[in-house]
């Protein structure tokens, strides 16, 4: 597998108005591997691969697809032999379920039978039950879409795939489903596949090797994800995979850590209530008291899922709506110590969330707890290192 | 109430139902002007609004097209093109393709300028021509609105072809330019309530057949399993 | 222009009766619907009933409802009343539509948040759901007014008085310039009433252009990312704006 089935050389796009959206691009992505692009945005990573299907013509330099230069094939002809997965699903409302998946067979000529017989064999490949074969797009679930836009985009064997922020519109708990379920696809079918995402995480846990792009167009680095972590090639790179590197070897760990309790509002009802260990169900609430010293009310839905966080003043009264902090991940009981330490340092009020398998609030976690229990754990191997 | 019942009575004539001015041929005329307007004002609007919608290009031209033919008084249209052009057939059905074209311009453009960009997108990257875009995803996914444009131009044809008659011309609206003429309001309300009927029946058609080549996927709004 | 010099005071009573005629419908329908459609939204007996029933007023044509008005009236068939009520039905057609369109597509989120703020229902109507509604009504109150102009020559065909007079006169004797006379004053009208409602549309909606959600089609055709939030409210204002009524 050494040979390449994407080059890109001396490519740049530079738009009228004189801003470079890639510069001066040369990269290779080796046939069967998983390349992820990643950078924060308009870093070009998304320009740069929709040169390779041509809905971008690069301003100078060749892109080549499996040998050939991409300006050299019509672009409808390219395109159809090429997998394209999307942020939105791009599914057509008016179609259903099969007839999305056949698009690409059909407009090869494939016949309409062969097509949807095709098409129902790919659904259970993505996951996906056949009897949702003759739903309309409207009728799934955001993450049913999903993988109805990565069968689609399988449906004509396509040598190469490309990923276009294509799990970032999902919630975090699906989007984890997905990309393992992509992890195994690509055991089974060895594609060379281009996935593009603003996620470090997920660009890290997918990818055989990833390109970092900095803001301008510019590849800041381009390896494998251990060599990634290991030496990072400039400042840049080194802050984009963030600070707390040193505490990603974390990952496959889990330990206990005590939820405490949290003061969650209805945004549907304004009703306040307690929700944490120790009161099964929530408990009325009691008075400024616990919202007031942590300076933060998490707002919920009506399924007691969370919102966003509320500051509350002196007196424990919550802001109003325009105040709203959305953001931080949430962070699953048995999750590992690094997803409670993201999940608490992407929360506005400093605690992570904690979800129970549902979805619904079940506690916090303060920064400062997901801390002490890492110092634990690390002395803990430390322990374990010394006395062997 | 009389006045119902005497309308009732001319309805109900067989006399008034056969010859040369019967009520069957006055309603063949009136559909007749109203289709050849249709069809005339489906061939300008329709490809302009396509086009348009599809590009992107001229929209605001468009929109201001229609809303400035919108404005001009059919009526004055059509006495003003009778004196140009004199009696006959051309200058009330030219009238009328003006009153037709900004409805379905403007529903065109606007159903295919409402499609989702990302579909669009998401088309073109699965290696669909510009054409195949616009027949295959654009049309399909506009067509409720393009239909509704449709819809509304035919029945507002169908109500201002009534006028033609004010200018010598058949159609229902004949029996109430006479009944006018002679003070016989049971006649004019006749005539009237023909053409409500006959909008009615037109539009439940129309309703129809929109349902008819509509994709359900289309007016599924979110009913999640 | 010998004519119009000749003529110019019975071109003004005409176009005064013709703005009558135009423009009470608009403001009458507008009263009546926003509180039909607040109510209509959302329920479960009263927006079928209130829908059906437009959408099928609506088909009728204005001349049928000129020459049976006066009949349910008891006014003459050559009085303005006709008119007036005539319009101001289909104005209401036209506006209980679009607003129950526009109070259904309300941002729900937004709605509920005003409610855990504390906004009791009438607040909350006029603070929060009217505001937001302003675009889809504005929309069709341009729709209605503009058409309703339109409407009102056709009147002239059964001896009604407007600016309409001035085309069945100006055919019974010939006279051009008396029809583009005519004309050119009911388009004149039409876009200055137009005109005024867009600015009045756009001094309520000054939060739209504040962000980044105020975009044009074209505009969002070209980003990748567009808003996708933007359909509804786009298809709501497509429906409207390929409306008016029929003649």
């Amino acid at each position: 597998m050494t040979d390449m089935a994407i080059r890109y050389r001396g490519v740049s796009k530079v738009y009228p108005d004189g801003t470079a959206a890639v510069d001066n691009l040369d990269l290779d992505v080796p046939a069967g591997s998983l390349t992820v692009f990643v950078g924060p945005s308009g870093c070009g990573k998304t320009t740069s691969l929709r040169m390779l299907n041509r809905m971008v013509e690069p301003t100078s330099g060749v892109v080549e697809v499996n040998g050939r230069d991409v300006s050299s094939i019509p672009a409808a002809q390219l395109r159809r032999s090429m997998g394209y997965v999307m942020q939105q699903s791009g599914l057509m409302p008016h179609r259903t379920v099969e007839d999305n998946i056949a698009t690409v067979p059909r407009l090869n000529g494939v016949s309409k039978r062969e097509a949807r017989a095709n098409a129902r064999e790919l659904l259970g490949s993505v996951g996906l039950d056949e009897s949702l074969a003759t739903r309309y797009p409207a009728q799934l679930s955001g993450g049913q879409q999903q993988r109805v836009g990565v069968a689609r985009a399988l449906a004509a064997d396509p040598p190469v795939l490309l990923m276009d922020e294509p799990f970032s519109a999902v919630d975090p708990v699906v989007r984890q489903d997905l990309q393992r379920e992509l992890l195994d696809l690509q055991q089974r079918l060895h594609r060379t596949i281009v996935f593009v995402t603003h996620d470090i995480d997920e660009a890290i846990l997918l990818g055989n090797r990833v390109a970092v792009f900095a803001r301008g167009g510019r590849l800041a680095q381009y390896a494998t994800p251990e060599e990634l972590l290991r030496a990072p090639a400039d400042d840049f790179v080194a802050d984009f995979i963030g600070r707390d590197r040193g505490f990603r070897s974390l990952s496959f760990e889990n330990a206990p850590v005590d939820l405490q309790p949290v003061t969650v509002l209805n945004a549907d009802t304004g009703e306040r209530t307690v929700v944490g260990p120790g009161s099964a169900n929530p408990a009325p609430w009691q008075g400024a008291g616990a919202a007031a010293s942590s300076g933060w009310v998490l707002a919920v839905d009506a399924r007691h899922h969370p919102v966003g966080w509320l500051p509350v003043d002196e007196r424990g009264e919550a802001a109003g709506r325009e105040e709203l902090r959305v953001g931080g991940t949430l962070w699953h009981r048995g999750d590992s110590l690094r997803t409670a330490l993201d999940a608490a340092l992407s929360s506005p009020s400093g605690q992570a969330v904690a979800v129970s398998e549902d979805g619904a609030v079940a506690g916090v976690v303060p920064g400062e707890d997901v801390m002490r229990a890492i110092e634990a754990q690390r002395a803990a191997r430390h322990d374990r290192v010394e006395s062997a | 109430m009389n006045l119902f019942a005497q309308a009732a009575q001319f309805l109900t004539d067989p006399a008034n139902w056969a010859g040369p001015t019967g009520i069957p041929v006055r309603l063949l005329e009136h559909v007749g002007y109203s289709a050849l307007t249709m069809a005339i004002a489906l061939v300008v609007a329709v490809p302009l609004g396509l086009w348009v919608g599809h590009t992107g290009r001229g929209g605001g031209v468009v929109v201001g097209l229609a809303g400035a033919l919108r404005s001009l008084p059919t009526l004055g249209l059509l006495t003003l093109f009778t004196l140009l052009m004199g009696l006959g057939l051309m200058p009330p059905i030219l009238a009328l393709v003006l009153l037709a074209i900004p409805p379905i311009l403007s529903g065109t453009y606007s159903g295919i300028a409402a499609v989702s960009p990302a579909l669009v997108d998401s088309a073109r990257s699965m290696g669909m021509t510009e054409s195949q875009t616009l027949l295959r995803v654009e049309i399909p996914v506009a067509l409720p609105v393009i239909l509704g444009g449709i819809r509304n131009a035919a029945l507002q044809v169908l109500a201002t072809v009534t006028i033609v008659a004010y200018i010598n011309l058949g159609g229902l609206g004949r029996y109430l330019i006479d009944g006018l003429a002679v003070r016989d309001y049971s006649r004019m309300l006749a005539s009237v309530v023909l053409v409500a009927v006959l909008a009615l029946a037109a539009d439940a058609v129309l309703a129809l057949f929109q349902r008819l080549v509509t994709s359900p996927g289309l007016t599924l709004t979110g009913d999640r399993p | 222009m010998n004519w119009l010099a000749n003529n110019w005071s019975s071109v003004l009573e005409l176009a005064g009766s013709h703005l009558v005629q135009s423009v009470v419908p608009v403001v009458i329908g507008l009263l009546v619907s926003v509180p039909l459609a607040r109510a209509a939204a959302g329920s479960r007996w009263l927006r079928p009933v209130l829908v059906t029933g437009s959408s099928l007023l609506y088909t009728i044509p204005s001349l049928t409802l000129f020459v049976v008005l006066p009949l349910i009236l008891g006014t003459q068939i050559t009085s303005v009343g006709n008119v007036v009520v005539a319009l101001t039905l289909y104005v209401v057609a036209i506006l209980v539509r679009s607003c129950v369109d526009a109070f259904e597509s309300l941002d729900r989120d937004v709605l509920q948040a005003a409610t855990a703020m504390g906004y009791k229902p009438v607040r909350r109507f006029f603070g929060v759901e009217l505001p937001l509604a302003v675009p889809v009504m504005v929309a069709g109150l341009r729709v209605a007014t503009v058409s309703n102009i339109s409407m009102v020559s056709v009147g002239a065909v059964i001896g009604i008085q407007s600016l309409g007079t001035l085309f069945t006169d100006g055919l019974r004797r010939s006279i051009i310039s008396e029809i583009v006379v005519g004309i050119v004053a009911t388009v004149v009208i039409a876009v200055v009433l137009d005109q005024l409602l867009r600015l009045l549309g756009h001094a309520l909606t000054r939060w739209q252009r504040t962000g980044a959600g105020a975009r044009r089609p074209a505009e969002r055709r070209r980003d990748k990312n567009g808003p996708g939030g933007a359909r509804g409210g786009a298809g709501a204002l497509a429906t409207v704006e390929s409306g008016g009524a029929p003649a």
